[in-house]
């Protein structure tokens, strides 16, 4: 009963005559589709791990799979800006791969020569032309679009084909390796990860910012006195908000350098071998901090900033937005360039992760992104869509190959799943619109 | 009289045509402050057409706009905001998926120093703009979307307000709305014009517009049939104008008014 009482007046009468459940959503305002993909994404978890028999929720797949998400995930948080603005982008696999080819070559063949071998500044000048390329290829694409009105679909079905084609000519179809040892960690593993203490670090601070948010805009609330949300749903959100995050990191805590990394690195730091083995965290890894960063930023930029809220009117009606005064044009050219930017930074983290730049780096990949974007609930007739959806979608759609792989299912038949459960997925989503309208 | 002062708007001698048909021909139409001057015609009579270029939305091809007796360059819908021209279209264009704030500050959004938009400062103000126009209305967290076509309205027209509009262009206003909304409209409208906001009011329906206007434009086939004071004409007599562009003897005739034999 704490919450009715809380309550602004005009939702008590409301609040009344619904069931606990209904008030308690109400009271915390979490957004029911995204708990729907949670629950989702835990049923596939849970079945999962009775399949493999405990193997797929063990900390080592689950850090595993947090690392393979990290380049979808990034990519997915642009592709729901560009859907939300009934554009579609067909193109971001090949950039991917363009942009990657670039930077190997740059780090493995001409900066070298320039600055000498592993100089430290190669990393930052490599991810630096990269994210410079792949804004220009974007903003490119964004102009053709916006100002030449060529479809979406098309310019970037030519951008498909042109980038991955352009691939091929940088190095003749060669694949360029190694890359730069700083360079290397934004792709993960052993060395790639930042470890217990600072994972650790990470988490509270974390935690902090959800609760000095929560108390941010309950103080704003009060300042223009409006309706607030009960004070027990405010708990239970930071207290749901810090579990979930220091849950993760004790999760990435748990799994252990590999033995025989360990005993190297026992070795080189003159560190006695212990008799069960040295346990060295890997706690999170780079490209996941990365990927995480990139979801709050983008989060940021399209509910805090005048360009967010620019992309999700112009989304809801294009001849609105126009009329109101929005340099529609301008806001497209920058959705793309911003789109083709973590195109860039998912290029980066693959290529670190493959340590190598290839021909074929990130085929397909525009197709996982737009699934992630799509079953994280970005609605494809535009103006709908969230940030923090699409990445979780990017994480079902890599628990569903990760346990198919654990399961040792053909890459052939993996394919058919996810195709089914994409389809599966848009049409849950559309009963469940019908229903809530 | 009214004519003595400078018109707030005066559209002269203006013209467009779509591939070879002119929409609009030779049409002039003017407004005083806190009058409303109702635009009427059938369906394709070119009124919203003309009203589009004193809005931005279409580019002219010929005539004159003076805004204050100046001449003002329209040649968008930024430009017509500079001059303090607000339009609310028949198609109750809002922004369906953002809320009540969002769309009454879309495009000119308040934003805090740090550059951030300033959501809760833009709800305080759309929560006293709405307070002022209709009471009732609470849902400010939910997309426009979701609301009724006479909310909607309002939240477009409390956006034209929120913005000091000099100018204010309604197309089809209350077409969308249920008679209590209607009336609403009216004494908003009311209201408006003690502020001294001009007001063009469009409609194809005599009956909407008749008893909220001081005077009526009446256009058929893109030509301006003529003007009246609604007190020196009668409803069937403005319906005559807008049948068959016969002008009664009160009204000034333009250059569409039926040519007698």
């Amino acid at each position: 009963m704490a919450d009715t009482t809380h309550t602004a007046p005009f939702n008590r009468a409301r609040s009344a005559d619904e069931n606990l459940v209904k008030r308690f959503f109400r009271a915390t305002e979490i957004d029911t589709r995204l708990l729907g993909m949670v629950g989702a994404m835990l049923i596939i978890w849970i079945g999962f791990y009775f399949l493999t028999g405990g193997l797929f929720l063990t900390s080592r797949n689950l850090w595993n799979l947090s690392v393979q998400t990290a380049s979808i995930a990034v990519m997915a948080t642009g592709m729901v800006l560009v859907i939300v603005t009934r554009n579609i982008d067909l193109s971001v696999g090949s950039i991917l791969g363009f942009v990657g080819m670039i930077m190997g070559v740059l780090q493995a063949e001409l900066l070298p020569q320039l600055l000498g071998f592993n100089h430290p500044a190669t990393w930052i000048i490599t991810l630096l032309a990269g994210l410079l390329l792949g804004a220009a290829i974007g903003a490119f694409h964004g102009m053709i679009i916006a100002f030449l009105n060529v479809p979406s679909f098309i310019v970037t079905l030519g951008g498909l084909l042109v980038w991955r084609g352009a691939t091929w000519f940088v190095t003749s179809g060669r694949t360029v390796a190694p890359m730069d040892a700083t360079f290397r960690l934004m792709g993960g593993g052993t060395e790639g990860s930042i470890g217990a203490t600072a994972s650790w670090i990470v988490g509270i601070l974390a935690c902090i910012a959800i609760v000095a948010s929560i108390l941010h805009s309950r103080r704003q609330r009060k300042r223009f006195g409006f309706p607030r949300r009960p004070i027990s749903a405010e708990y239970f959100l930071a207290a749901v908000g810090c579990a979930l995050v220091l849950g993760a990191v004790a999760i990435a805590n748990n799994y252990p350098w590999p033995a025989n990394i360990a005993r190297k690195y026992a070795e080189a730091n003159g560190i006695a071998w212990p008799e069960g083995g040295l346990f060295i965290a890997h706690g999170i890894a780079i490209p996941v901090l990365i990927a995480v960063v990139i979801g709050i930023v983008m989060t940021f930029i399209s509910t805090r900033l005048r360009f967010g809220r620019y992309v999700f009117a112009i989304g809801g009606n294009p001849e609105a937005a126009e009329l109101a005064g929005i340099k529609t044009r301008w806001v497209t050219v920058r959705i793309f360039a911003l789109m083709g930017m973590l195109c860039a930074v998912a290029a980066a983290i693959s290529t670190a992760r493959l340590n190598a730049a290839t021909n074929a780096q990130g085929e397909l990949d525009e197709l996982y992104t737009i699934a992630a974007a799509v079953i994280g609930g970005t609605s494809l007739a535009g103006g709908t869509g969230t940030i923090a959806g699409a990445m979780l979608g990017a994480l079902v759609m890599q628990s569903l190959q990760s346990g198919m792989v654990l399961l040792g299912i053909d890459s052939p038949l993996q394919r058919i799943v996810v195709g089914i459960v994409l389809v599966t997925a848009v049409w849950l989503d559309t009963v469940y619109r019908a229903r809530a309208k | 009289m009214t004519e003595q002062r400078t018109p707030l708007v005066e559209m002269k001698n203006i013209s467009i045509s779509f591939g070879g048909i002119h929409a609009v021909d030779n049409a002039s139409v003017d407004l005083y402050p806190g009058e409303v001057v109702a635009l009427l015609g059938h369906n394709g009579a070119g009124k919203s057409t003309l009203i589009k270029i004193l809005s931005g939305a279409y580019r002219r091809d010929s005539g004159e706009i003076l805004i204050n007796g100046e001449a003002a360059e329209i040649n968008n819908p930024r430009d017509a905001k500079k001059y303090g021209i607000e339009t609310i279209y028949q198609t109750l264009a809002v922004a369906d998926n953002v809320d009540a704030a969002a769309n009454l500050y879309l495009g000119r959004e308040l934003r805090t120093p740090w550059g951030t938009l300033d959501d809760v400062a833009m709800e305080a103000k759309a929560r006293e703009v709405m307070g002022r126009l209709n009471p009732n209305f609470q849902r400010f967290k939910e997309p426009v979307k979701a609301l009724s076509g006479g909310q909607r309205q309002s939240v477009a027209i409390a956006r034209a307000i929120l913005f000091d509009a000099r100018i204010l262009i309604m197309d089809e206003p209350t077409a969308a709305l249920g008679p209590q909304e209607t009336a609403q409209v009216g004494e908003l409208i009311k209201q408006l014009k003690r502020e001294g906001i001009g007001i063009f009011l469009i409609s194809h329906d005599i009956h909407d517009v008749f008893d909220l206007a001081d005077r009526v434009s009446v256009m058929k086939n893109g030509q301006v049939v003529g003007h009246a004071r609604t007190e020196d004409v009668t409803k069937d007599e403005v319906l005559g104008m807008i049948i068959m562009g016969k002008v009664p003897p009160k009204a000034i005739p333009g250059p569409g008014a039926m040519q007698m034999a």
